[in-house]
């Protein structure tokens, strides 16, 4: 019996080969190409150059995107924190029946509604509300998708926090405006810091909504300027592209790793996507 | 004692549950109206459109082009989901259960790689990846004389397959490891001593323990990858249709034909199944805790 685990050991320790192969491959481009004198499709390492990332910094649409993510994005997460601890707090402290059936089927509404089919009503409810080609119009749409996820989660936070340190505000006199913003959102700020970057790299790395909601090139965030230089007719601007690409996923990066880190990999298993 | 009145309670609720309501529930429910209408992205028909009642569903059951989407999604989820994310990453996550190798962590980074890079950038990636002149998969056959191959335009079904299995590959294997490693340790040396071949392990101890692991994650890799739209970040559908899936075709009959009322119905249609498999995953949850 033994001999068949190591009979088998040369093939298992091959195809981790061929498959760690396989899922380094594609990656290695933009490793090396941000920094090519002469970029191409294919992978070179070169003699290195940060002219690209210069082509950039002369590129208006590249900077005016990347102005634009930070709009969409930083709104998207400012309305998500504030709007969703407040719903958290509420589903918290609340003593109504049916309080885990709200949060159940707007859980599932919101895995439900997604995607491309869900973009049709989407285009047509925010054209009705002139909202087709703004900023807020897209801030809307990504804080209606992640609030449910972001209520789900933050109550759990906030059903940690003891409820002895708002009696005693009470007994003080605070009002409920005051137990939320100095005793409740001060306790529950680990939640709040981790659904505030869930939903700032979420909302940085979509690509569907914005490119279904906004019109014009001035509008436009990084994921769809993007797209545009890739299918622009003519030559292809590559080194813009590739080095673009790259400071684009840096901070997606930076994010994942610093979850990670603190909360495990486990933690936004079912968050992401 | 409560903490909070009932009017605080409700006002602390509303605005959160307002934009919910309003941004997603509304236009979940109000697709369903759309698809009756001849709703148009422009023109006469986009200020007022009318009622047509059942026409574009008979008018989809009628699209050649829809049933090509249907097929192509179905073989789409069957080989990029089930057999690629799903089954690799089982695979993946079982072999690498016990290894200590090098191998380990460069693995598993590569894959978390693949999958948290935003989807434009990985699009791109694979255009360059599978590229007929300079891509790097046929430098690489080259070195052993064969191609060059025209991925996304003689492959094209295969190639959004292999870019999706590539992409989605470390969700899997993230949950199958986080559920293996609830196995008690002594089951499995038990076994060992007993002489038990790898196999079996998996077969009779593994498998088993992590069945309802299995089923979830199936359940969410199949809605997400029937929902996907990256793949016409590679190919638009193309060439000639034969990488147009569910999504993709919506998105061409709505935004590029104008026809919103058409693909209200296709994404009526779309969400209906969505619905499906939240409900056999809600029934499997609760058949889990009973």
């Amino acid at each position: 019996m033994m001999r068949t685990r190591y009979g088998t050991r040369p093939f298992i320790l091959a195809a981790l080969v061929l498959i760690g192969v396989f899922f380094l491959l594609p990656l290695l481009w933009l490793v090396s190409t941000p920094f090519s004198a002469e970029p191409t499709l294919a992978v070179k390492f070169s003699q290195p150059s940060l002219g690209n990332f210069l082509k950039i910094a002369a590129n208006r649409t590249a900077l005016i995107a990347f102005k634009n993510s930070l709009i969409l994005s930083g709104g998207a997460m400012i309305l998500v924190v504030v709007l969703g601890s407040l719903a958290a707090y509420s589903l918290s402290r609340a003593n109504f029946s049916g309080k885990q059936a709200i949060l159940s089927v707007l859980l599932l509404f919101s895995s439900v509604v997604t995607g491309v089919a869900a973009m049709v009503p989407i285009y047509t409810l925010n054209s009705r509300l002139h909202l087709i080609d703004t900023h807020i119009g897209v801030i809307l749409i990504f804080a209606a998708g992640f609030l449910p996820t972001a209520i789900f989660i933050l109550k759990d936070f906030m059903d940690r926090i003891p409820r002895a340190y708002e009696e005693a505000a009470l007994v003080d006199g605070s009002s409920p405006v005051q137990l939320f913003r100095y005793v409740a959102f001060p306790l529950a700020r680990q939640g709040l810091a981790v659904i505030a970057v869930l939903t700032f790299v979420n909302t940085w790395s979509n690509f569907l909504v914005p490119f279904v909601l906004i019109r014009s090139n001035e509008k436009i965030p990084i994921a769809v300027a993007i797209y545009q230089f890739f299918s622009e007719v003519g030559i292809p601007r590559i080194g813009v592209i590739s080095a673009y690409s790259l400071l684009y996923t840096l901070p997606v990066l930076v994010i994942y790793f610093w979850i990670s880190r603190r909360y495990g990999f486990g933690f936004f298993g079912g968050i992401k996507g | 004692m409560n903490v909070l009145s009932r009017r605080a309670t409700a006002g602390f609720l509303f605005p959160g549950l307002a934009v919910i309501a309003i941004f997603m529930v509304f236009p979940a429910v109000w697709v369903l109206y759309l698809g009756l209408t001849d709703e148009s992205l422009t023109g006469i028909k986009s200020v007022m459109p009318s009622f047509v009642g059942l026409g574009n569903f008979g008018r989809i059951f009628q699209d050649r082009f829809f049933y090509n989407a249907l097929k192509l999604s179905f073989i789409f989820v069957a080989a990029s989901g089930w057999i690629g994310q799903v089954a690799l990453g089982l695979f993946l996550a079982v072999v690498l259960h016990k290894e200590r190798s090098w191998l380990k962590p460069v693995l598993k980074a590569a894959a978390i790689l693949a999958w948290i890079i935003p989807e434009v950038v990985v699009a791109y990636l694979w255009i360059a990846f599978l590229d007929r002149d300079f891509g790097l998969l046929n430098t690489l056959l080259g070195l052993v004389h064969l191609g060059p191959v025209n991925w996304l335009y003689d492959h094209a079904l295969f190639s959004i397959i292999l870019f999706n299995t590539w992409r989605g590959t470390a969700f899997s294997m993230l949950l199958f490891t986080a559920a293996i490693e609830t196995i008690p340790p002594s089951y499995l040396e038990t076994a060992q001593v007993l002489g038990a071949s790898a196999w079996r392990q998996f077969k009779d101890i593994i498998l088993p323990m992590i069945r309802p692991v299995l089923l979830t994650d199936t359940i969410l890799i199949t809605l997400w990858t029937f929902n996907v739209f990256t793949p016409f970040l590679l190919t638009q559908g193309g060439p000639a249709f034969s990488t147009e899936i569910l999504p993709v075709y919506v998105y061409r009959t709505s935004f590029q034909y104008f026809k919103l009322g058409h693909g209200a119905a296709v994404s009526t249609i779309l969400l209906l199944i969505n619905l499906g498999f939240a409900a056999v995953y809600l029934y499997a949850q609760r058949r889990r805790r009973a």
